[in-house]
C-alpha cells in the first residue's frame, strides 16, 4: 500500500465523472483490485528470505555459516549451523507462506466477486477487480459493497438503503443511508443514462469545471445565496461529476459536492456506502464508485499495527549483545592462547604437525583461531532461543483464548489474545488505565428518579415518612393499565403514577418531551411489542420510562413521530433535530403538534440548560438544582429537561438559515452550532431525570485485588469531577479511610502547578512524620523502604479534571504531575479527551520504567489502547473499535484479574524460567569447548561430536524446556488470585534481570567447568576393563555429552514445578531420544554410507559399556546438580518468598484433602451501585458527529396505534407503507436514528490526524 | 440478531488441557526429601568412593620414563637426531609379584593428538579401504597428502605419519640370562575399529592396492608390512596402527602396547630383575615431550585411577556435611507455616 501511494502524486481533491473511464483514467486513481498478500510464487523465496535475514539472529547465523565454509577457520562442519538455521527459516517461511496463502485466497475471492456495472446503457457482470472509479454499479440485497460508492438511488423510497457495517466497525445493527434527493429518482437505466458521463462533451466539461471552482469559492467566502434555490433549477445537462476529498481513513467523514446539470449538491457521509458494508433490506441500489481498491476507507484503515515488543525482548537484546561481547572476549583469550602456544610448543611440534601455508606465523594462527572459536562458541546465542520464545508466547496466547473462566456466557464471548507477542508482559503490569463507561460500568441505564416542576419522584417512604431502601422485595408500580408497557421496567414510587393519572400538565409535558426528544428507533415486531433501538442507553432508559408512564413512542418517519399518549394516538410533525454533541451537551427537537403549535423540546446537561432558561423560571431552577445535587450525591446521572413554544414566523426564517448552512462544505458544523444556539434560548424548565448507571459485575473486587497486587489503577473518564469521584468510591478506588483525596482543578498553569506542589508537599511532609512514628511498628513487617512507601501510597488519591490535566500535561509540569500521581494509590482523571488519555499513558510510559495496560471498550479508548504497552479491549456493547485496536480482548472488566494475576503471572514466570534455563543450558553446553581449549593447544577442537552440537539445542533439550515454558505452574490459578501479592515479583522484574542472567551464566559456566574437569581428572588415567586404552577423544566426547544431557535434564526436572504427563514424556523422551540417536549415529549402517561424516562409529557402545564411564557420569551429574539443590533449599528455608510460602500452603492443603475448598475466601459481592452524577450522555463518539445534521431517517409506519395488525418489523412496515407517505419535504434535517450511532464515527481517527 | 442462534459456540472447550488443569506432580524441595536425599547420596558416594579407592590402591603400576634427555639416562645416546636403529636398555626390579594379567603401555606427554589440525589430517574414506582415495587422498591430509614427487601417501595425513615407532622387548633377568617375556598384541584396539571403521581394500595380495602410492614420510615400512609375523595384522587394521589412530583426548596419554597373558607370566610378573630393551626412534625431545612405558594390571573398574575414588569420597562427605548443615538450618529457621 505504501508503495502504491508513493507512486501516485499527492491527491488534493478527487474528481470523478460518472461512467467516464477515459476521463477518470487520467487521474490514475487506484482500481478496485485488492492485494493484501505479500508474495507470489516467484517472489516468495527471495522476499521472504530477505525479510528473515533482516533479523539480527538469522543474519548472525548466516555470517557464521559463511565463516564455516572457509576451511582454514572452520572448526565445525557447515551442517552444525545450517541444520538449525534451515529449520528455523523453514518454520518461519511455512508460517509466512500459510498466512500469505490465506491472504491470496481471500484476495482472490474478493477480487472475483461479481458485480453489475452499467456499461453503455446496459448492466454487465464484472469482477470486482475490474471496477474502476466512476463506474456506476448496481448492488443487490445482501451483497457486499464493492468499493466506496456514492449512493445514487435505491429500491426504497427517498433513495434510502440499509447497510450492515460489521466488517468496518463490528456492529451488526443496521444503518441507514440516503441518496441525494436529486439522484434518488434515477431508478432505472434510462434515467441513469442521464447521469452517465459517457456522452459528455469535452468543452462542456471544462466549462463547468471552471464554473464549479468559482462557485465553491463563493460558497465558502460568502455563505450566501440560496443554494436551496439551485436545487430546483434542473437544467438539461447530462453530466454527473463528484468533487470530493482525497482518499483517507476516516470512516465517519465524507465531504464532497455533486455537480450535475450545472447544479451542485452537498455530499456527506450519509450518501456514501463504504466497501465492506453489506446491503440489507434493500432490493437494489445504484451507486457511483468514488474510491476503489486500496483507496477505499476500509483498506486505508487496515494500517499495519504497531509492532509491540516486551521488556523481556528488549532485555534479551541487551543480554545477547553482552553474550556476544563475552564470546568475543573468550575468542580473544583463546586466540592469544593459541598464539602463545604456537610459539612455545606448536613451533617445535612441527615434526608431527607442520604449520601449513596459512599459518606461517603464530599471530596469524591466533587470528584464525579467533574466528574458529567464534564459530564453536556461537551456541551460547542459540538460534532456537527466538523461535522457542515465539512458540511459548503463542502457547500462552492460546491458553488465554481457551480459558473457560474468561468466557462470558451472556454475550458468548471468549477472551481473545489478539497479539501473540506480549504474553509475559502481562505479568509485569504496574499501571492500569481504565475507561469508565462500558468498562467499569455496564452502560445499562435505569430510570430511577426524576424531579418534575420542583417535586421529586422515585424514593419510597414508609408510613413514618422514612426513606425505604429499595430491594428486590419492594413492590413496583403497576403498569398494567398500559398495554404497551415494557415489563422489565421497574419503578417503585407510586406518587408519580398518581400524578400522571391526575393529568398534571407539567408531568405530561415532561414525559411527552422524553417520548419526543431523542433519536431512538422503534421496532414493533408484533402489535404492541415494541423494541427500542437506542444509540445510547440513557436515551433508551428515558424513552422506556416515558413509555411505561403512558407516553409511548410508537413510530417515526423522517417527518413525523407518533406517540400513544395515554391511549390516544398523536402524531407530531418533526421539523428539526438539533443534535447532541459534547460541546453542546444537549439535544433538541422542534415539532409541530396536531394543534399546529411549534414546540422545541430540549434535554441536556443541567448547567447548559440552566444557562438557557427563561429568567422567569429562576425559582424552579433553584429547587430543581437542589434535587439535581441530591441525585448526583446518590451517584445518578442527571439530565435537565426544558421546552419552548416557537413562533411560526421566527421558525420559518430560522429554518431557511439552517437549510443554507447545511449545504456549505466548509465550516458547516460551526455554522450549524451558531444557529442551534440561536434558537435554544429562553427555555422553560420542566424538571430533571436521574438515571442509574450499573457497575459491571465484580468490578470492586477486581480493583481491590489488583490493588493488592500493587497495580495502580488510573481511571480516565470523560465524566465530570463529582461523578468521577463517585465512581471511585463505588469501585473501591477511593475509600473513606484514605488520608486525603487531592482534587486538582485549576484553570491556569500557575494554579495547577501550585495545587500539584501543595499536594506533593503535604504527602511528603506527612510521610516524614509518619515514618518517624511508624518506624518501630513497621520494621518487623518488612524493613524495606519501598514497602514503606507503598503503605504510604495507600492513603492518598488524586483526582484531576480535564482542563487542569491539559495544563499539567505540558512539559514543565508533567514531571510534577507524575511524581504526585505516583505517590497516590488512586488517580482519577475526569473530563479527559481521547487524546489526553493517550497523553497520560504516554507520560507514565516514558517517565516510569513500568509496564502500562490500558483497558477500554469504546472508540474513545482506542488511542489509549494503542499507546499503552498492552491494550485490552472490552468486547461489549459499544462496537468493535477498541477490540480491533487491542492486544487482548474479553467481555468483562473482572476478567482482567485473571488475565494479569493468573495468565500474566504464569506467562512471566514461565518465560523467565525458560530464559534462565536456556541461558544456563547453553553456557553449560558451550563453555566446555573453552576449557578444552587449554588442553588442545587452543586449536578450536570441539569436545563433542559435530552431530551432537547440531542436535543438542533442537532435539535433545528443546522439548522439555518448551514443556516447562508452556505448562509450568508454581502456584495454581486459585491461589494466584487469592494472593495477589504473588504478582509483585513480575513488576519488580525479579525473575529475569541482569542479576539473574549473571547468576545463571555463572551456574552454566560452573557446570561446564565441572563437566569438563571431572572427566578430565578421570580420563587422564583411564583404562578399560580389558586393559585397552580408553582415554581417546571420542570416548571423552561421548562421556561429556552424555553427562551434559543428563545434567541438563535433571536440572529441567528440578526447575519444573508442575510435572504433567507432557513434561514426563518430553523429559524422558528427550533422554531416550539422545541415547537412541547416539547409538544410531554411531552405528555401522550410517558409517558405511557416509564414512566421512560419522567418524564416531562404535564409540558409544565401547564407551557406555564401561562401569567407569558411568561412574564418571554419575559423579559429574551429582556434582553439577547438588549444589543448586542445596542452595535453593537453603534459600527457601532462610529467605522464603511469598511464592514459596503459598506453594507450601497449597501443598499442605492438598494433603489435607477436600476441605481446602471451604477455606477459600468467600467473594464479597458488592451491593453498592455505581454513582454517577452527570448525564454524559453520548460520550466522545458524538464529538465528531456534531453538525452531521443532514441525516436521513427511516420511514416508519405512520399508522394509528390501534390500527390494523401489521408486519413484523419496522423495515417491512416501511416497505409496505412507502406509498402512503404523502410527500417528501425537501432537505429536511432529520436525524437517522441508527445511523447516528457513534461507532461509525470513531473519534480516534481524528485524534490520530491531529 | 443472529447471536441467539449460535449460543455459546465460542465457549472454550472445558478440558483439563485447555484449562491448564492437567493432573500434575508438583514436587517441592521439602526438608523431608532434601535432607535424607543428601544423606543417602552422601552415604552412597562414600561407599562407592571407598570401594574405588581401595580397588585403585590394589592396582600395581610401574612407570619407567625412558625419554633420555638426562645425560645419565640410558637412552641419552639415542636422542641425537638422525640416529638409526638406536637401542637402549633400562633395567628395573620388582619387589613383589606384579599380578597378572599385566598390561604394557607406552605413554607420551605434551603430545597434542587432540589438536584440531592434527585430528582432521586423515582420510576416513581411504582408511575405510576405498581405493579411489588411494590415488587422490583427501586434501585434509595436507601436507601429508602427496610426497615431494607428487605421489599419494597412503595412509595420508599427520595422524598416520606421526605413528609411534618405538618398539620394546621385555626380559626377565633370571640368573644373569635374559628371558624374553612373551606378550600378545592381539585385540589391543577396539573391535569396532578393526572390523568396521578401518578396512583394508579387498585386493589380494594387499600390497597391490598400494601400487603407485608411497608410505608415510616418517614410516620405515609401508602399511602392508607393518607386522611381518602376522599377515592379518597389516594394512589399516594393524593393531598398533589402530591404537595410534584412536586419538587421545588429552596431551598426556597412554596407549596399550602389549598384554602379558601367556606362558609363565599369565599370572603376573614374579618379583625379580627385568630388562627393557627399547628400539628408540620416536623423537619427542624437540617439543618437550616425554616417553614412558607403563606396566599395570587392572581391576573391575579398569586401571589405577585414584581421582575417581577420591572425588567420590570428597563429594560424598560434602553431601553428608551439607545434610547436617541443612538439618541445623531447618531446625533453627523452620519454614514458616502461617497462612
Amino acid at each position: 500500500m505504501a508503495f502504491w501511494r508513493r507512486n501516485t502524486h499527492v491527491e488534493k481533491e478527487r474528481r470523478v465523472k460518472a461512467n467516464a473511464r477515459d476521463h477518470n483514467d487520467r487521474f490514475a486513481y487506484a482500481d478496485n483490485h485488492i492485494k493484501t498478500s505479500k508474495y507470489n510464487i516467484l517472489t516468495f523465496l527471495p522476499i521472504n528470505l530477505f525479510e528473515q535475514f533482516q533479523r539480527v539472529a538469522n543474519a548472525y547465523f548466516l555470517v557464521l555459516l559463511i565463516l564455516q565454509l572457509i576451511p582454514e577457520i572452520s572448526s565445525l562442519s557447515w551442517f552444525t549451523t545450517i541444520v538449525p538455521l534451515v529449520l528455523v527459516l523453514v518454520i518461519t517461511a511455512v508460517k509466512d507462506a500459510t498466512d500469505d496463502y490465506f491472504r491470496h485466497k481471500s484476495d482472490q475471492q474478493v477480487n472475483n466477486r461479481q458485480s453489475q456495472v452499467l456499461i453503455r446503457g446496459s448492466l454487465q457482470n464484472e469482477k470486482w477487480m475490474n471496477i474502476r472509479v466512476g463506474d456506476i454499479i448496481k448492488l443487490e440485497n445482501n451483497q457486499f459493497v464493492a468499493a466506496d460508492i456514492l449512493l445514487l438511488s435505491s429500491s426504497e423510497p427517498y433513495g434510502l438503503c440499509y447497510i450492515e457495517t460489521a466488517e468496518l466497525d463490528g456492529e451488526t445493527n443496521l444503518k441507514v443511508r440516503q441518496a441525494s434527493t436529486v439522484t434518488s429518482d434515477l431508478g432505472d437505466l434510462s434515467k441513469l443514462m442521464d447521469f452517465d458521463g459517457e456522452v459528455m462533451l469535452v468543452t462542456l466539461r471544462n466549462a463547468s469545471r471552471g464554473f464549479l471552482s468559482f462557485s465553491v469559492f463563493m460558497l465558502v467566502k460568502v455563505c450566501g445565496l440560496a443554494s436551496a434555490v439551485n436545487l430546483h433549477l434542473f437544467m438539461p445537462c447530462p453530466s454527473g461529476e463528484v468533487i470530493c476529498e482525497p482518499p483517507n481513513n476516516k470512516l465517519d467523514k465524507f465531504t464532497g459536492t455533486l455537480y450535475w446539470r450545472d447544479n451542485k449538491y452537498p455530499l456527506d457521509n450519509e450518501k456514501v456506502l463504504l466497501r465492506g458494508c453489506v446491503l440489507r433490506n434493500t432490493e437494489w441500489c445504484f451507486g457511483m464508485v468514488i474510491f476503489a481498491g486500496l483507496q477505499t476507507k476500509l483498506m486505508q484503515n487496515c494500517g499495519r499495527t504497531k509492532f509491540k515488543r516486551t521488556s523481556i525482548d528488549k532485555l534479551m537484546n541487551t543480554l545477547v549483545l553482552w553474550i556476544f561481547a563475552l564470546l568475543v572476549c573468550m575468542g580473544v583469550i583463546l586466540a592469544i592462547g593459541n598464539t602463545v602456544w604456537e610459539n612455545l610448543i606448536g613451533q617445535s611440534f612441527q615434526d608431527f604437525l607442520p604449520w601449513n601455508v596459512y599459518q606461517r606465523n603464530a599471530v596469524f594462527s591466533g587470528f584464525l583461531t579467533f574466528w574458529s572459536y567464534v564459530i564453536i562458541l556461537n551456541t551460547v546465542v542459540p538460534i532456537s532461543l527466538y523461535v522457542s520464545m515465539e512458540v511459548l508466547r503463542l502457547g500462552h496466547s492460546y491458553f488465554i483464548n481457551w480459558d473457560g473462566k474468561m468466557y462470558h456466557r451472556r454475550t458468548d464471548t471468549a477472551a481473545e489474545a489478539r497479539t501473540t507477542t506480549l504474553s509475559e508482559e502481562l505479568g509485569q503490569v504496574e499501571f492500569v488505565f481504565s475507561d469508565k463507561t462500558g468498562t467499569l460500568t455496564q452502560n445499562i441505564m435505569v430510570f430511577s428518579k426524576c424531579s418534575i416542576n420542583g417535586q421529586t419522584y422515585g424514593d419510597v417512604y414508609d408510613e413514618f415518612d422514612q426513606k425505604v431502601e429499595i430491594t428486590e422485595k419492594t413492590p413496583c408500580v403497576d403498569f398494567s393499565f398500559n398495554p404497551l408497557c415494557d415489563r422489565k421496567f421497574k419503578f417503585y414510587d407510586v406518587s408519580l403514577m398518581e400524578a400522571i393519572k391526575l393529568e398534571d400538565p407539567v408531568v405530561q409535558e415532561f414525559f411527552r418531551l422524553l417520548a419526543l426528544c431523542h433519536t431512538v428507533m422503534p421496532e414493533e415486531k408484533s402489535e404492541g411489542h415494541l423494541v427500542y433501538q437506542a444509540q445510547s442507553p440513557d436515551e433508551g432508559a428515558l424513552v422506556t420510562a416515558a413509555r411505561n408512564f403512558g407516553f409511548v413512542f410508537r413510530s417515526r418517519t423522517p417527518e413525523t413521530i407518533t406517540l400513544c399518549e395515554m391511549g390516544r394516538s398523536v402524531t407530531y410533525r418533526l421539523l428539526a433535530i438539533l443534535d447532541f454533541n459534547n460541546v453542546r451537551k444537549r439535544m433538541s427537537v422542534i415539532v409541530r403538534d396536531p394543534q399546529g403549535h411549534i414546540k422545541l423540546y430540549s434535554k441536556g446537561a443541567d448547567t447548559i440548560i440552566f444557562d438557557r432558561l427563561d429568567p422567569s423560571d429562576e425559582d424552579l431552577m433553584y429547587t430543581t438544582s437542589e434535587h439535581l445535587s441530591e441525585f448526583a450525591g446518590e451517584g445518578l446521572r442527571t439530565l435537565a429537561l426544558a421546552y419552548k413554544d416557537l413562533d411560526e414566523d421566527y421558525f420559518e426564517v430560522w429554518m431557511k438559515k439552517l437549510l443554507f448552512a447545511s449545504t456549505v462544505i466548509e465550516n458547516r458544523e460551526d455554522q450549524l452550532a451558531v444557529l442551534y444556539e440561536e434558537i435554544e434560548q429562553g427555555l422553560k424548565l420542566l424538571g430533571a431525570t436521574a438515571i442509574e448507571d450499573k457497575l459491571q459485575e465484580g468490578v470492586p473486587e477486581t480493583i481491590a485485588r489488583l490493588n493488592l497486587a500493587d497495580i495502580k489503577i488510573w481511571v480516565l473518564t470523560g465524566d465530570k469531577l463529582e461523578t468521577a469521584m463517585n465512581i471511585g468510591y463505588s469501585c473501591n478506588l477511593l475509600r473513606d479511610d484514605m488520608n486525603e483525596v487531592f482534587v486538582i482543578s485549576g484553570y491556569t498553569v500557575l494554579e495547577v502547578q501550585q495545587q500539584l506542589r501543595n499536594a506533593k508537599e503535604r504527602i511528603l511532609g506527612l510521610s516524614r512524620v509518619t515514618s518517624a512514628a511508624g518506624d518501630v511498628g513497621k520494621t518487623d513487617v518488612l524493613a524495606d523502604d519501598s514497602v514503606f512507601e507503598e503503605t504510604l501510597i495507600a492513603e492518598y488519591a488524586l483526582v484531576i479534571n480535564g482542563h487542569s490535566l491539559a495544563h499539567a500535561l505540558e512539559p514543565q509540569l508533567e514531571r510534577t504531575l507524575l511524581d504526585l500521581a505516583c505517590l497516590c494509590k488512586t488517580v482519577i482523571c475526569c473530563r479527559v479527551t481521547p487524546m489526553q488519555k493517550a497523553q497520560v499513558v504516554e507520560l507514565v510510559k516514558s517517565h516510569k520504567r513500568a509496564i502500562t495496560l490500558a483497558i477500554g471498550d469504546g472508540a474513545n479508548d482506542v488511542s489509549m489502547i494503542r499507546t499503552a504497552h498492552i491494550g485490552v479491549g472490552i468486547s461489549g456493547q459499544e462496537g468493535m473499535q477498541a477490540v480491533l485496536a487491542s492486544d487482548y480482548s474479553f467481555a468483562q472488566f473482572r476478567f482482567l484479574q485473571r488475565l494479569l494475576l493468573v495468565h500474566g503471572r504464569w506467562s512471566y514466570f514461565r518465560m523467565c524460567n525458560f530464559l534462565c534455563y536456556f541461558i544456563y543450558k547453553n553456557f553449560a553446553f558451550t563453555l566446555v569447548h573453552f576449557w578444552y581449549g587449554f588442553f588442545c593447544g587452543f586449536s578450536a577442537q570441539t569436545v563433542y561430536d559435530q552431530w551432537f552440537i547440531t542436535l543438542f539445542n533442537i532435539v535433545y533439550t528443546s522439548l522439555p524446556v518448551l514443556a516447562m515454558g508452556l505448562f509450568d505452574q508454581d502456584v495454581d490459578d486459585q491461589y494466584s488470585l487469592r494472593y495477589p501479592s504473588l504478582y509483585k515479583p513480575g513488576q519488580q522484574n525479579l525473575l529475569f534481570n541482569k542479576r539473574q542472567f549473571f547468576l545463571y551464566t555463572l551456574q552454566g559456566m560452573g557446570t561446564s567447568f565441572l563437566l569438563f574437569f571431572i572427566p578430565y581428572g578421570a580420563f587422564s588415567l583411564l583404562v578399560k576393563e580389558d586393559g585397552s586404552h580408553f582415554s581417546d577423544q571420542q570416548t571423552f566426547a561421548v562421556t561429556i555429552a552424555t553427562s551434559l544431557v543428563i545434567v541438563v535434564s535433571v536440572q529441567i526436572g528440578l526447575d519444573t514445578h508442575y510435572w504433567t504427563a507432557v513434561n514426563h514424556l518430553f523429559v524422558w523422551g528427550s533422554l531416550a531420544a539422545y541415547f537412541a540417536i547416539l547409538f544410531a549415529m554411531q552405528s555401522d549402517g550410517l558409517f558405511y554410507i557416509f564414512p566421512r561424516h560419522f567418524p564416531f562409529v562404535g564409540t558409544a557402545r565401547n564407551c557406555l559399556s564401561e562401569k567407569s564411564v558411568w561412574l564418571i557420569i554419575l559423579l559429574t551429574a551429582v556434582v553439577c546438580v547438588v549444589p543448586g539443590v542445596a542452595v535453593s533449599f537453603l534459600r527457601i528455608d532462610l529467605f522464603p518468598t511469598l511464592t514459596d510460602k503459598v506453594r507450601h500452603l497449597q501443598q499442605s492443603r492438598k494433603k489435607q484433602g477436600p476441605q481446602a475448598q471451604n477455606l477459600r475466601r468467600v467473594r464479597r459481592t458488592s451491593s453498592r451501585r455505581s454513582a454517577y452524577a452527570f448525564s454524559h450522555q453520548q460520550g466522545y463518539g458524538e464529538l465528531i458527529t456534531s453538525g452531521k445534521n443532514m441525516r436521513t431517517s427511516t420511514v416508519s409506519p405512520a399508522h394509528s396505534p390501534d390500527g390494523t395488525p401489521h408486519g413484523s418489523s419496522w423495515m417491512d412496515n416501511m416497505l409496505k407503507r412507502r406509498n402512503e407517505v404523502s410527500c417528501v419535504s425537501e432537505e429536511k434535517s432529520i436525524r437517522a436514528p441508527e445511523s447516528a450511532n457513534r461507532h461509525t464515527q470513531p473519534p480516534q481517527l481524528d485524534v490520530e490526524s491531529v | 440478531m443472529v447471536k441467539h442462534e449460535q449460543e455459546s459456540t465460542n465457549r472454550p472447550d472445558n478440558t483439563a488441557f485447555t484449562q491448564q488443569r492437567l493432573p500434575a506432580w508438583q514436587p517441592m524441595l521439602s526438608a523431608g526429601i532434601v535432607i535424607p536425599g543428601f544423606l543417602i547420596i552422601g552415604a552412597a558416594f562414600i561407599g562407592i568412593g571407598v570401594a574405588l579407592f581401595v580397588t585403585s590402591q590394589s592396582i600395581q603400576v610401574l612407570e619407567i620414563d625412558y625419554t633420555g634427555d638426562d645425560k645419565t639416562a640410558p637412552c641419552y645416546k639415542c636422542i641425537a637426531p638422525n640416529q638409526k636403529n638406536c637401542q637402549c636398555q633400562i633395567s628395573f626390579s620388582l619387589n613383589s609379584t606384579f599380578k597378572g594379567p599385566v598390561f604394557f603401555y607406552y605413554a607420551l606427554s605434551n603430545f597434542f593428538q587432540n589438536h584440531r589440525r592434527y585430528g582432521v589430517s586423515k582420510d576416513d574414506n581411504q582408511l575405510f579401504g576405498d581405493t579411489s582415495y588411494f590415488t587422490s587422498p583427501s586434501s585434509s591430509c595436507s601436507p601429508y597428502q602427496y610426497d615431494s614427487s607428487n605421489k599419494p601417501i597412503v595412509p595420508c595425513g599427520s595422524v598416520a605419519n606421526s605413528m609411534f615407532s618405538d618398539t620394546f622387548q621385555l626380559y626377565q633377568v633370571v640368573n644373569g640370562t635374559n628371558k624374553l617375556v612373551p606378550w600378545d598384541g592381539q585385540g589391543i584396539a577396539w573391535w569396532t575399529d578393526y572390523s568396521i571403521k578401518y578396512r583394508n581394500p579387498s585386493v589380494t595380495p594387499l600390497q597391490n592396492a598400494f601400487n603407485n602410492t608411497v608410505k608415510p614420510i616418517n614410516w620405515t615400512k609401508p602399511a602392508y608390512e607393518l607386522d611381518p609375523t602376522d599377515s592379518s595384522n597389516n594394512g589399516f587394521i594393524n593393531q598398533d596402527f589402530l591404537v595410534w589412530m584412536r586419538r587421545a583426548a588429552l596431551p598426556n596419554f597412554r596407549k596399550l602396547y602389549r598384554r602379558i597373558t601367556q606362558g609363565d607370566y599369565a599370572q603376573g610378573l614374579p618379583a625379580g630383575n627385568y630388562l627393557l630393551n627399547i628400539n628408540y626412534s620416536y623423537p619427542v625431545v624437540d617439543f618437550g615431550g616425554r616417553k614412558k612405558v607403563v606396566l599395570s594390571n587392572v581391576s573391575w573398574m579398569g586401571g589405577k585411577n585414584d581421582f575417581l575414588g577420591i572425588a567420590y569420597l570428597v563429594i560424598g562427605s560434602l553431601c553428608v556435611v551439607m545434610s547436617v548443615v541443612m538439618l541445623i538450618v531447618y531446625a533453627k529457621f523452620k519454614f514458616p507455616d502461617e497462612e
